[in-house]
């Protein structure tokens, strides 16, 4: 294929690029504590928290953000954004007809029905949704069938009023904020997000899901998700996102912590799909995001799941830390880069306990004059005899101006180990799309069907509705990459 | 349906295809057979529309329309069919969800519906049958760790599916083992009608006991240097390519 026709091509649509026209409380522009004692106040929040997020603030200005990462950008401007900005107005939602109209139109729009009777009619796709617009958790559904399951689904700024000893007991727990540059600014500055207990013994019986949106120009994006499954429960977690399209760069810096006692298994899935800049590279979303759970207890499983199609450029590693005897930590992902995106993603497996497993399997599909790099580290402790782990990173080429990169790092400190790393690196073939075509397949639908099924075995992991999406996501990440 | 008027084609600055004629007619076979290297799969290629090669001379019509105007796709929804000879595999796409679309992105073209599925599973069953295809094979990554002869199986399956006008069967005969040869063949005798033609590339008289051709072409050196009847075939089995060789005067 002539490079001239892949330039002429390359123009990837974004279509959640809209903005909705809604009136916002936003605090001022800028950060220092009087902004984070603003945002406190707002939210209402008891000293302790106020206390946690001071106490980060001022870790946070010591340190320099981090230039590790292969990826390069402009650094935010940190005085520049807006730390706090909500939907107004902002008023206990009791029923649908309270939402505000231009907000149900937002999240039809982003074909996500939040009509709980709808769902409740179709039994088997149930899922309870949680929707975070900017600063704020705009409404969480199906929260009293769930509580009747002794089941906590709730944003996190309402679990800091209600449940604030399970939130004492776990923030911060497995992404203390002197983690890193970002984890300690979200530490101080987090304004929503979503808050999930799984009681003992329960299987959830729905997907719980949070739909991340980031609507108002200026602002910053900084949630956090705290997930807790004890002893024997399961859960399903589904997360999405999408931004508008807009000039500027917007911070997404968001912390995830899992927390599984005994038993216990989470699963989290995330489909990403942040405004990733038009394709000369201009706007778009920085996400820099801090992601890991702890397999606290012997038996437990933590499964994370990506799809990462958006962002201008994203930092991030979901990884777990296996403490418990015989635990189980897996990371599945498809990373698509395309027009000027950057992506420096994997995964941490740090393996304490004795007999446990992890499996990586990470897929980059790089594009136009994008950037994908696998960043991945798996270390085995002294004492965590006969830990497993088995690491296969592929990555596909779409043209000859794009960049796939693997940077695995492995430390071993148990003679019992047994570690696996396989990697491939293919460009997507001639021969292949030529054969879709002489079957009457065109060229976009050709790389679908081969990005697809190159991606199946983490495609297979997702939730089915989130597994379909994110076909579809992957075919129009990638509209007009190879002519 | 398919018109061939000295057509020259090149790659990478080589000239492979020297003037080729060809006339093929509805309810046609035609056989074309020549030494490695001659053209053949040069010639299904092109007719498929590989971008690869350069036609720098000549004009192909297929059913009144120009059939080197058309990209390759709309080729296979006008109803060419090619059957490679190196079949590829397609990893993680599954040989039903593949026709599936296929079908319903040549239908789409005709300006139908996409197929019911249940009228889909029929005809997939009922095709499978036709060329005895392996229930597992249909439900596996097309073509993914299949054997030479699943590969070449696995093609005139796809070809039933299709139900093309004109199919170009490279070297399909080749990979198959003597059961395999006899069954490939009957279900291509069976897809054959009035209304289509095929062309099978060969080397073997073999397959032209099974699927018997109505004209036999030899090409050579890019061209179309010999056609005559069935028995051609035999007499180049006999004497090899040494008398055409010498009756070209290369
Ligand atoms: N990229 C290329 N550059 C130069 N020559 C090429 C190229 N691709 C193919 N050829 C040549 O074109 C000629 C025709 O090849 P083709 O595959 O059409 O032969 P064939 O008749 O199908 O042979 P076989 O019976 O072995 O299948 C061969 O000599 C081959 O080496
Ligand atoms: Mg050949």
């Amino acid at each position: 294929m002539s490079n001239e026709v892949l330039e002429e091509q390359i123009n990837s649509d974004y279509k959640y690029g809209f903005v909705t026209d809604i009136e916002a409380d936003n605090a001022p522009k800028g950060l220092n504590e009087d902004i984070i004692r603003f945002i406190s106040k707002k939210k209402n929040e008891p000293n302790w928290m106020l206390e946690y997020r001071l106490k980060a603030f001022r870790y946070w200005l010591t340190l320099d953000e981090p230039h590790w990462a292969h990826v390069s950008y402009p650094q935010p401007n940190f005085q520049d954004i807006i730390y706090y900005s909500a939907p107004k107005p902002k008023v206990q939602l009791n029923s649908l007809d309270e939402v505000d109209p231009e907000l149900l139109k937002t999240f039809e729009k982003l074909g996500i029905s939040i009509e709980e009777q709808k769902r409740l009619s179709g039994v088997e796709s149930r899922i309870a949704v949680d929707i975070v617009m900017d600063s704020i958790s705009v409404k969480t559904t199906f929260k009293e069938t769930l509580l009747e399951k002794g089941i906590i689904f709730c944003s996190f700024g309402e679990a800091v009023q209600e449940h604030p000893e399970l939130i004492k007991k776990y923030m911060s727990s497995v992404v203390p904020y002197t983690d890193n540059f970002y984890a300690a600014l979200n530490s101080a500055v987090f304004t929503d997000g979503s808050f999930c207990y799984i009681p003992k013994g329960v299987r959830c019986p729905m997907e719980l899901s949070t739909y991340f949106r980031i609507n108002s120009s200026g602002t910053g994006q900084f949630e956090r998700t705290l997930i807790i499954a004890d002893e024997g429960s399961y859960v399903s977690y589904l997360e999405g996102c999408t931004a508008p399209m807009r000039d500027e760069n917007q911070l997404h810096a968001a912390v995830v912590e899992i927390v599984t006692h005994k038993n216990a298994e989470v699963k989290y899935s995330t489909v990403q799909n942040w405004y990733p800049g038009d394709k000369n590279g201009k706007g778009g979303i920085f996400n820099f995001v801090t992601k890991r759970g702890i397999c606290l207890e012997d038996n437990s499983k933590i499964s994370w799941t990506q799809v990462e199609t958006g962002s201008a450029v994203t930092w991030k590693y979901p990884s777990v830390i296996l403490k418990g005897d015989n635990s189980v930590g897996e990371f599945y992902s498809v990373a698509v880069t395309n027009n000027y995106q950057q992506a420096d993603t994997g995964t941490k497996m740090m393996h304490l306990g004795k007999n446990t497993r992890s499996t990586i399997i990470s897929k980059g599909i790089s594009a136009g004059f994008s950037n994908n790099s696998y960043r991945g580290l798996v270390r085995i402790s002294k004492g965590a005899t006969n830990a497993r782990n088995f690491s296969q990173c592929d990555s596909l080429l779409m043209g000859d101006k794009c960049g796939a990169h693997t940077f695995p790092y492995i430390e071993i400190k148990d003679k019992t180990a047994v570690v696996e790393h396989e990697a491939t690196t293919s460009k997507i073939g001639e021969d292949q799309l030529f054969y879709c075509k002489s079957r009457g397949i065109d060229n976009e639908k050709a790389i679908g069907l081969i990005v697809n099924g190159y991606c199946k075995e983490v495609l297979n992991k997702l939730p089915m509705e989130f597994a379909v999406e994110a076909q579809k996501l992957l075919a129009v990440s990638l509209e007009g990459s190879v002519g | 349906m398919l018109s061939i008027k000295n057509l020259h084609a090149s790659i990478d600055g080589k000239e492979i295809l020297k003037g080729v004629n060809l006339e093929v007619k509805a309810g046609e076979i035609h056989a074309i057979m020549g030494p490695n290297g001659s053209g053949k799969s040069t010639l299904s290629a092109v007719l498929a529309g590989r971008e690869d090669y350069e036609v720098t001379e000549g004009s192909v019509t297929f059913n009144e329309k120009d059939l080197l105007e058309l990209l390759p796709e709309d080729r296979a929804r006008e109803g060419v069919f090619l059957a490679f000879q190196y079949p590829v595999e397609i990893p993680g796409v599954s040989n039903v969800n593949f026709l599936k679309i296929a079908l319903n992105e040549i239908r789409a073209y005709k300006g139908l519906e996409p197929m019911e599925a249940k009228d889909f599973l029929v005809r997939l069953k009922e095709k499978q049958k036709l060329v005895e295809l392996d229930g597992k094979l249909a439900s596996r990554s097309v073509n993914e760790g299949f054997s030479g002869g699943e590969k070449k199986r696995n093609e005139i399956f796809q070809m039933a599916m299709l139900e093309p006008k004109l199919s170009i069967l490279d070297e399909t005969d080749s990979g198959l083992d003597i059961d395999a040869l006899r069954i490939v063949a009957g279900g291509v005798n069976k897809l054959k009608s009035k209304d289509n033609a095929i062309i099978v590339i060969t080397h073997y008289q073999r397959l032209l006991d099974y699927i018997v051709p109505d004209v036999v072409h030899i090409l050579y050196n890019g061209k179309i240097v010999k056609s005559g009847p069935k028995e051609l075939a035999l007499e180049l089995e006999e004497k090899g390519y040494d008398f055409i060789k010498e009756q070209v005067g290369a």
